[in-house]
């Protein structure tokens, strides 16, 4: 059987992977079992809670609904690509100091999608945050610390992307 | 005095001591781990609710050669999961009494196959009629549960509410219910286990309280203590729901551990979690009360039911914590509680944040405000009136002798929600808009650690110890679940001590390791676990100057020089201490009289609802929580505690409901099983007073489970200011809202004006 | 998990031209997957029936918005986050837009597809009733060439529709034509986020003067699938929006409408919720029309 199986080229935190498994294999099972990669975890398998969030090519998705095969060629980032050469991510460092992870099961997919939303958004208003973040359930915090976290974070990202724009221009 | 000295740690807001793992991605949780030549367990489990097992077939189209197959037979020891009657078998034997009680287990390697043969097993029943209702089992339609289905009841009296019916000005009588609730943990339930004739039984798990299910392992197994071994792996959140159910999960894997002789992980699905484990009770409560005409309490007369499902489990302790919170905050010359919890057919309920509380409290806030309602007063006036004050009893005659601060608290509410201003802008916009608002109270305590003799009887060990690698480690067996327990448990051991946080760490939770501090539940890990290792921190500093030539100050070298002659002389380094009761707490279990709790937390809360009439569904819009929780150790943490319960608590009151369909939950998927997202749940503004408890961990009170009691009555309360209708069940539903409104409104007519 | 990866095939051909050729050759054994937002969650509660799937994912051509003169032609393998982006779409189709906001979340939105939200077929589908409300058609393709439905007429019942085995839904064009209709679409779901319809509605109109000259009116979860409310219509269609015309419509709509119970909601509060939403649509348009 998994000699009928094809071969699956992606990269994964900037790395070049390869996998053979059964085409239909949830990216999440792959990234899990296949690259030891348990940062991102499974609450539900729907869908519908987002601990298994991952970037593709950038877009947040639920990897835990994603057929492997529709991962060729893809670039994906995970929690464990977030830290640069050691140094955490503003939204880690955020999360450390204003307490956005309790249990953290979901702080995994939480820190994806609020990854993307200020990379996408520098200045998100509340509402943009609860908006970005409605996929990603927490039964610990009450978000009250994560809204928080994001909004440090987004400061910290926009006055340090300021500061470099002054210092180039 | 610890509890009022000035602290460099204690107090700070110190960073959590798992460090960035949970951010980097390399926490691990049980999922996440693997054994070497480790198979897959599953469980079959039964598709009624009550009846015989006739007869058990395996289909031949798998070969089961390939499996193993654990029964009931294969329990070497009880066939009981052991918490406070053992009449829980850890396999069913003959009869279910649920729908997904466990019957047989298989392991394969392959988690697919085993999959297809789980559903390959045919299993004949002899059905019996099922109860599933509080009044089924009161009526004893069918006994399902010993002689008569009640698994537990309990008077409390104080005074003589009989004497006072005739003259009371005012009598208000209520029924209010409230439904189940299942935890919503993210991280299922899971255990990896392994035995071998040699070491015993090892599991590793998701779990709140290693030495629980170190107690029923001994007693499956028939193994002396050491031989079983129990690790608590990083757990994504609990809420009770992994305080007692772990202990069957692990007795599961343990046993096709033993029969496979390979080390096997379950792992719950979502959908199976859903379905087979526990949730909160299902209460309904009676309220009678006596008032003089100036609306002060003359008698209460309560009588509140919980169904604790098909076995006993928690039941008895929900039900006594209910029954000791069922008179809230207020003084009341005479009382009397009559609770009983009964069996049903359903998966039994357990302990979930609040243990009995959120249920007694909101039968008991909701009538308040219909108290007040009847008799034509303010709610606030009301409560403010009857608020208990230092010195005065309970009702369980416990005399308030730490102090009271119900109407600062309530000020302070007040204040910081503009209560009086909004609920006069509601009332009149709301004429004129489709969308009504309304501003809702609740006031109640919550009783700190466990019952009465509770504490002495788990009588618990925890101190620290010193690694000769220069380690200072905190040796307690509780765990970490999110609430901060590993960050505040150390900022103690390094106040007391003196030594920097960033030395201090915790011993794994992990039965062969540490000493048995008791279960992580009842909100008592920081003020009675913290105590302990606050002594433990003492005694080590004096067995150091003792036997070590430790100075009266010290720098850090001259602290583990010290530790060093200490371990040549002595051996190892190590400080243990015993539990100590506070003096002058007396409680009669027969009587249910006397101090119920060492220490309380006190609370308001407010909420801000809007009603819409378009749709009948009901928002919390802000909510405003002002507690004293003596001291206050890790700020951050506490207000991430409140936070955290509140949103429960608003899920518990508008959201979250378990629908069964002959007793299974046909909602078990995260899909239609509704909790708040981001976008629902609203600003929650969090107070803190702090009134230092002289026999807690550094002045601390409890706080894990203080707030999921006060969202759902303030919540209804503010729908009643909203629309003028009482509603008095949880949860409620735009549905349920639909099923009142619209059965007033004329069908033909619009809804907007 | 309850899903066995073995026990199915995926390929990915990666041209609609192959895919077209595979439903050709073998109608019926091959089920098109886009985003798997719905074919996924089936295969993890292992209620994939589907054992051959061909991926329709990454396929350029599937997957476009492009804009003639009379219509906006959307792609069936567009995503919901495509569609909130284009500037086209946000301007003269917003309900489609606002819809896309509502599937599930960011990450559903990102991989669930319009052609997929449809072929689902679900009644409580998100973006179905602002198709209907936009005179949607559907174009489907096979080897045999390609045709067009309109929208209202492309389900036939409750997950059914009238594709023929070996066709593919291809694309949805909306006729630019509603860019100044009063607009209207409203769901009513669990909670804000990440929440199944429970009922939902919307509507075009248009005012000359007092009177309605175009009224359309569509729900989801009041039907098998989702649909136009025809009867409501009529008695708004040239006619003054007036408290008698008003409760017309009411009353034609609760007698149109069947909702069932399930385990989301119940028939009686579904009926009665869409009539309200129409009540709040018509008083908004009784208000433009009195502004003019």
């Amino acid at each position: 059987m998994s000699a009928s199986w094809p071969t699956i080229r992606f990269t994964v935190n900037g790395e070049g992977r390869e996998v053979k498994a059964p085409p239909i294999k949830r990216l999440l099972d792959v990234l899990r079992e296949d690259l030891h990669l348990t940062g991102t975890k499974e609450g539900c398998g729907e869908g519908e809670c987002g601990s298994c969030s991952v970037r593709m090519n950038g877009e947040l998705v639920n990897s835990c609904l994603v057929p492997v095969l529709q991962a060729e060629g893809v670039d994906i980032q995970t929690v464990e690509g977030l830290a640069l050469n050691g140094k955490l991510h503003p939204l880690q460092q955020a999360f450390l100091d204003c307490g956005g992870a309790q249990c953290g099961i979901c702080t995994p997919g939480m820190l994806m999608a609020a990854a993307q939303l200020i990379e996408r958004n520098p200045h998100p208003s509340m509402a943009e945050i609860r908006e970005g973040l409605a996929g990603n359930l927490c039964r610990c915090t009450g978000f009250m610390r994560i809204f928080e976290s994001v909004l440090a974070a987004a400061t910290e990202t926009a006055e340090s992307v300021s500061k470099k724009a002054h210092r180039a221009g | 005095m610890s509890t009022t000295a000035k602290t460099r740690i204690v107090g700070a807001p110190v960073p959590r001591k798992e460090g960035a793992d949970k951010l980097l991605g390399q926490a691990r949780y049980v999922d996440d781990m693997e054994r070497e030549g480790m198979w897959h367990g599953a469980t079959v489990r039964s598709s009624i609710p009550r009846g015989l097992i006739r007869s058990i077939e395996f289909d031949r189209r798998i070969d089961w050669s390939e499996f193993t197959v654990v029964t009931a037979a294969d329990i070497p020891g009880e066939n009981h999961i052991q918490l406070i009657v053992a009449d829980q078998p850890c396999l069913a034997d003959g009869m279910v009494n649920h729908c997904d009680e466990a019957i047989l287990l298989l392991a394969h390697p392959d988690k697919h196959k085993l999959r297809e043969a789980a559903g390959a097993v045919r299993i004949e029943y002899g059905p019996l009629p099922p109860i599933f209702t509080i009044e089924e089992s009161e009526r004893q339609d069918q006994v399902v549960w010993g002689a008569d289905n009640l698994l537990k009841s309990f008077v409390l009296e104080k005074g003589n509410v009989d004497s006072v019916w005739e003259s009371a000005a005012h009598i208000v009588e209520g029924e209010y219910r409230t439904g189940a609730q299942e935890h919503l943990y993210i991280e299922n339930n899971g255990i990896i286990a392994e035995w071998s004739a040699e070491n015993g039984v090892t599991v590793w798990g998701s779990l709140q309280c290693p030495y629980y299910v170190h107690k029923t392992l001994i007693k499956i197994f028939d193994l002396p203590d050491e031989k079983v071994r129990v690790v608590q792996t990083e757990t994504g959140g609990a809420f009770g729901g992994k305080e007692d159910y772990p202990s069957t999960l692990a007795s599961h894997a343990a046993l096709l551990a033993m029969k496979s002789g390979h080390p096997v992980k379950m792992v719950y699905d979502r959908m199976e979690d859903l379905a087979a484990t526990t949730k909160r009770h299902p209460s309904r409560t009676r309220h009678r009360t006596a008032l003089d005409k100036d609306g002060k309490l003359l008698a209460m007369e309560i009588e509140l039911a919980t169904d604790g499902g098909a076995y006993a489990t928690l039941s008895s302790t929900v039900l006594s914590r209910a029954t000791l919170h069922a008179a809230g905050p207020y003084l009341c010359p005479n009382v009397r509680i009559r609770s009983k919890s009964w069996a049903t057919n359903k998966v039994p309920y357990g302990a979930f944040r609040g243990f009995g509380a959120p249920q007694a409290i909101f039968a008991l806030e909701r009538h308040m405000d219909e108290i007040a309602t009847a008799m034509g007063m303010d709610p606030v006036e009301l409560r403010r009136r009857n608020f208990l004050h230092d010195g005065d009893t309970t009702a369980t005659e416990q005399v308030m002798r730490e102090p009271v601060m119900m109407d600062q608290l309530l000020d302070r509410a007040l204040r910081e929600s503009d209560y009086y201003a909004r609920r006069a802008r509601f009332a009149r916009e709301n004429p004129s808009s489709a969308v009504k608002r309304g501003m809702g109270i609740a006031a109640f305590y919550h009783g700190s650690g466990f019952t009465g003799s509770g504490e002495r009887i788990l009588n618990s060990l925890a101190g620290v110890d010193v690694t000769p690698e220069g380690k200072v480690r905190v040796l307690v067996s509780n765990t970490e679940f999110g609430q901060g327990t590993n960050t505040v448990l150390t900022q103690i051991a390094a106040e007391s001590i003196g030594m920097d946080y960033d030395d201090i760490t915790m011993a794994a939770a992990d039965t062969g390791m540490v000493p048995n501090s008791g279960p992580t539940v009842a909100s008592r890990t920081v003020m009675v676990v913290g105590r302990l290792i606050e002594r433990a921190g003492l005694q080590l500093l004096s067995m150091l100057r003792e036997h070590g030539g430790l100075g009266a100050h010290f720098t850090r070298e001259e602290f583990f020089a010290a530790c060093e002659r200490y371990r040549a002389a002595k051996g190892e380094v190590r400080s243990l201490v015993r539990y100590e009761a506070p003096p002058g707490i007396f409680w009669d279990d027969e009587k249910y009289h006397g101090e119920a709790y060492p220490s309380y937390a006190w609370s308001i809360h407010v909420a801000q609802v809007a009603v819409d009439t378009v749709t009948f569904s009901a928002e919390v819009e802000e909510f405003w929580a002002v507690q004293e929780v003596g001291r206050v150790l890790h700020p951050v943490l506490a207000t991430g505690q409140i936070e955290g319960g509140i949103a429960q608590g608003i899920g518990y009151a508008l959201y979250e409901k378990v629908i069964l369909q002959n007793g299974h939950m046909a909602n078990n998927q995260m899909t239609n099983y509704i909790i708040p997202t981001a976008e629902d749940v609203p600003p929650i503004h969090v107070y803190f007073e702090e009134i230092p408890f002289q026999h807690g961990g550094y002045g601390a009170k409890g706080i894990g489970e203080l707030p999921h009691d006060g969202p759902a009555p303030a919540i209804v309360n503010a729908i009643k200011d909203a629309t003028g209708v009482s509603f008095h069940s949880i949860p409620l539903l735009p549905e349920d809202l639909f099923a009142v409104f619209g059965a007033d409104q004329k069908i033909e007519e619009p809804a907007t004006l | 998990m309850r899903g066995n990866a073995e026990a199915h095939e995926l390929i990915a051909p990666g041209s609609l031209a192959a895919v077209l050729e595979l439903l050709a050759c073998a109608p019926g054994e091959w089920t098109p997957i886009a985003g798997g937002t719905e074919l996924m969650v089936a295969f993890a509660a292992g209620r994939l029936d589907a054992r051959k799937l061909v991926s329709l994912w990454g396929i350029p051509d599937l997957r476009f918005i492009e804009t003639t003169k009379e219509s906006i032609v959307i792609g069936a393998c567009a995503t919901f986050l495509d569609l909130r982006a284009h500037a086209g779409v946000t301007a003269e189709l917003p309900l489609i837009a606002k819809s896309a906001g509502w599937i599930g979340s960011i990450a559903n939105q990102s991989r669930a597809t319009l052609g997929g939200n449809l072929v689902n077929g679900s009644p409580a589908a998100d973006s179905a009733p602002a198709l209907l409300v936009y005179d949607a058609e559907i174009e489907m393709v096979s080897q045999r060439g390609s045709r067009r439905v309109a929208y209202a007429e492309f389900h036939s019942g409750y997950k059914r529709n009238v594709m023929a085995a070996d066709e593919l839904l291809y694309a949805v064009h909306l006729p630019r034509r509603f860019a100044h209709h009063k607009q209207y679409f409203r769901k009513v779901g669990t909670r804000r986020a990440m929440a199944v319809s429970k009922v939902a509605l919307a509507a075009t109109a248009l005012l000359q003067g007092d009177m309605v000259s175009e009224i359309r009116l569509a729900a989801a979860s009041l039907a098998a699938f989702p649909t136009r409310l025809y009867r409501a219509e009529a008695e708004l269609l040239g006619q003054p929006v007036t408290r008698k015309t008003i409760q017309a419509a009411r009353r034609a709509l609760l007698a149109e409408a069947q909702p069932i119970d399930d385990i989301r909601s119940t028939a009686e509060y579904r009926r009665r919720v869409a009539a309200n939403l129409l009540d709040e649509f018509l008083l908004e348009l009784s208000q433009e029309g009195s502004r003019r």
